[in-house]
């Protein structure tokens, strides 16, 4: 049982990869990229045993306690790391439990990360060998360190099973946990400024760890190295207790997924509220427009692409203190303006095959077109606006407002009308209706990296007067320029979206029948 | 229209299509009068959906021709499709709408006014038991109840020609029985509609033309009288098509 479950999970593996050279290469690379990170690891611990007891203590607890926290908090983040055996999945055959458990736990320690863990964990035997003891004591608890990894991780993602079965709850976290993950440039800035002002407080640090769960397990041989018995062996019960308690959390948490594996929460209003169909004008292009602003609402896809909203500021405001200069806030309107009007380069993927409404409907390519740059319009200009005034209310460069609107507002029409044309030819592989958004679509990759990288090339050129006299009033101060700026973009910007808006239409009704096939032939769409 | 008979609601000129190597319609030819309850019923992958795809100017067809109600639906689309309402198979909604605000989009894409809407969906959320679910996102529905309102979605805009691509399928019996019902009445008034279907005995109760396509053609057509004479239709379709073994199960499969 346990073997044929293990056989299942490199089947899959091997089956997945030969659907796509893509992906078997991403795997090679990254198998590459793993064994030199397994490389260095065991060359550093086996280089710690000519290091003092004290130091080599710290180091691997420390860090063995970071892989182990990283083991847990993984399946927080990533909705589905590994879903090639999802237990909801197996929730059909009749399983004895241990042998799930089991099976589950081996095919977690066999792939990919649990083999560089593993690896990384029985060098510390290295790391030890001149103490025989502590070396010994080293591979047992090596061993239960990888499982408490591997066991944690599962509970975990056991746990939130049932907390993401709410279709809510999975939506938004899985957006609210990629903000840390966006300001981690900041957070480790600061971090390592702090551990550079306290490095002596590591050796602590490390003590105190080594009485938690995350770090008793490494820390038993390094008492055992110090000669601390009493310690180690008191230590070692914590680090069997731990793993104790997550195995009966994750056997009970399971138990539970299996019989219940997905209630839906379903979210209703009353009779007669048709939302935003009742605001907008009553034609097809009101019509889409208000389908789409609902769908920002409510698809976390597009709420995805209004994070840049708060991020952008932050990392400028955190960049300018450093630079001790405010100009480069003031960029954070156009830089949003420019990201967002970007947001809906590949709009016709994301209502993947419900598009053929649009289709069988008889709507203009212009009403289809017109109708999403409203809708985000309606989003992006005032964020837009707001934005610039209050970075420059905060730098006090008033006299700058006119230059920086124009390259704003300059931005973001050219950016809809570029959009209107992309959209109409661009179908990419993206992730699915309540999908995790952050999920990348089997395939995705490239092609996506290679359009968004494009038509970001082509607006930085459609924008080129604007920058161009951004660039001379900066550098001259003067406030004609700015002036001129402010004219040159809204006008620019207007023509350039109302051309994007007809060109885009035209195209969209010459291809409307072959984006429906293109999006047919992608999963999920 | 010189000769006096009436336009058909639906022509087919010599449709193909193909995917690759494979040729999935093959030089198909259909004529669907008006106000006929029209079959199509063939096995699986014999190209029904891409035939009606072509139809209703959801497919490009690498040749051929769409006619209805005397409107080309390659030449002029957007006239064409507002005589047609579509059902289609493997095509998913805008479920992150309302019931509601779904049928109410289909209806302002079509270019209808507000109040007419409004009226419409009403009637229509009523006719097919979808009213306590008016204010229920549609990815929440069951699969029956999404067939319900893609259809509503289908008639908000009262269409001369209903093109329904398996409209029963996962149906429960009570709303399948009166969606049937509202078809035929929609029949009586003057409509036309032509429903893919894998129930032969459906058809035969329910429609009074049918099409057997399989691979690509079509191997009769007719009324169903015609088609299927002396035999049921099942047993004609059988003939037709072929493929059927008299097989026993295999012995592990017998308890008894």
């Amino acid at each position: 049982m346990v073997a044929t479950l293990l056989r299942l999970r490199f089947l899959v593996l091997r089956n997945s990869l030969k659907r796509s050279t893509w992906q078997l290469v991403a795997v090679i690379i990254g198998a590459v990229y793993g064994l030199g990170v397994v490389g260095v690891a065991v060359i550093g611990l086996v280089a710690l045993s000519f290091a003092p007891q004290e130091l080599a203590a710290t180091v691997i607890v420390l860090a063995g306690s970071a892989v182990v926290l990283g083991w847990i908090v993984v399946p927080l983040i990533a909705a589905g790391v590994d879903q090639t055996l999802d237990p909801a999945r197996l929730a059909q055959f009749p399983l004895p439990m241990p042998k799930l458990l089991v099976g589950l736990t081996l095919a977690g320690v066999l792939g990919v990360p649990g083999v560089i863990t593993s690896i990384a964990s029985l060098a510390t035997v290295g790391s030890w060998i001149r103490y025989p003891v502590a070396a010994a004591a080293a591979v047992v608890c090596a061993a239960l360190a990888v499982l408490t990894c591997v066991v944690g991780s599962r509970m975990v993602a056991a746990l939130s099973v049932s907390l993401q079965s709410q279709r809510r709850f999975r939506e938004i976290s899985s957006i609210l946990i990629f903000i840390p993950l966006i300001l981690l440039g900041p957070i480790i800035i600061g971090v390592s400024q702090s551990v550079r002002n306290s490095a002596d407080a590591l050796p602590q640090v490390a003590r105190a760890l080594g009485w938690t769960p995350l770090g008793a397990a490494w820390s038993v041989p390094a008492d055992l190295a110090a000669g601390d018995v009493g310690a180690a062996a008191l230590k070692f019960i914590i680090a069997l207790a731990t793993l104790a308690l997550l195995v009966f959390l994750w056997r009970r948490s399971l138990a539970a997924a299996l019989v219940s594996p997905h209630a839906a929460a379903s979210k209703r209003v009353a009779r007669g509220k048709i939302g935003l169909f009742g605001v907008f004008p009553a034609t097809p292009a009101g019509a889409v427009a208000a389908r789409c602003l609902t769908y920002w609402r409510r698809d976390p896809r597009y709420a995805r692409q209004l994070i840049v909203v708060p991020l952008i500021p932050v990392l400028l405001a955190f960049y300018s203190n450093n630079m001790h200069s405010f100009t480069l806030l003031t960029l954070a309107g156009p830089l949003v303006a420019f990201l967002l009007s970007l947001a809906t380069l590949a709009d016709i993927s994301y209502d993947g095959t419900a598009f053929a409404a649009h289709l069988a409907d008889g709507v203009r390519g212009r009403d289809d077109r017109l109708g999403r740059v409203a809708a985000l319009a309606v989003i992006a200009v005032p964020v837009v606006l707001a934005l610039t005034l209050i970075t420059v209310a905060i730098a006090g460069a008033w006299h700058e407002l006119p230059l920086i609107l124009g390259l704003a507002f300059g931005a973001l029409l050219s950016g809809f009308g570029l959009t209107s044309v992309s959209s109409a030819r661009i179908i990419i592989p993206v992730p699915a209706a309540g999908d995790n958004p952050f999920k990348s679509a089997p395939g995705a990759g490239f092609t996506t990296a290679l359009s968004s990288f494009a038509t970001w090339g082509i607006l930085i050129l459609l924008v080129l007067p604007e920058i161009v006299l951004t660039v001379v009033g900066y550098v001259t101060g003067s406030l004609l320029v700015g002036w001129i700026g402010l004219v040159v973009g809204l006008v620019l910007g207007t023509v350039i979206a109302i051309a994007g808006i007809r060109i885009g239409g035209r195209q969209l009704d010459r291809s409307g029948p072959q984006l429906l096939s293109r999006l047919k032939t992608l999963r999920g769409a | 229209m010189t000769s006096g008979l009436p336009v058909a609601a639906l022509e087919l000129r010599g449709l193909s299509k193909r995917f690759g190597d494979k040729v999935a319609v093959e030089n198909l030819s259909l004529t669907v009068p008006t106000g006929s309850f029209y079959g199509l019923v063939g096995p699986n992958g014999a190209g029904k959906t891409t035939t009606l795809s072509m139809a209703t100017g959801l497919l490009q067809p690498d040749a051929g021709q769409s006619i209805i109600h005397g409107v080309d639906m390659w030449q002029h689309p957007l006239e064409a499709k507002q005589l047609v309402g579509n059902l289609s198979d493997g095509v998913k909604l805008f479920d992150r709408l309302t019931g509601e605000q779904l049928v109410t989009y289909n209806g302002l894409l079509f270019g209808m006014s507000r109040d007419t809407v409004a009226e419409r969906v009403a009637d229509l959320l009523k006719l097919l038991d979808l009213e306590s679910a008016a204010g229920t996102l549609v990815v929440d529905y069951s699969a029956g109840m999404t067939k319900k309102i893609a259809l509503a979605c289908a008639l908000v805009h009262a269409p001369k020609l209903l093109v329904l691509d398996e409209p029963f399928e996962s149906v429960d019996p009570v709303s399948a029985a009166n969606i049937r019902d509202m078809l035929t009445d929609y029949v009586r008034g003057g409509g036309t509609v032509i429903v893919s279907s894998h129930v032969m005995d459906l058809v035969q109760r329910m429609c009074d033309h049918v099409a057997v396509v399989s691979a690509g053609r079509v191997l009769a057509a007719g009324t169903v009288d015609e088609v299927r004479g002396e035999a049921s239709l099942e047993d004609r379709f059988v003939e037709l098509v072929g493929g059927r073994h008299h097989t026993e199960g295999p012995s592990w499969l017998r308890h008894s």
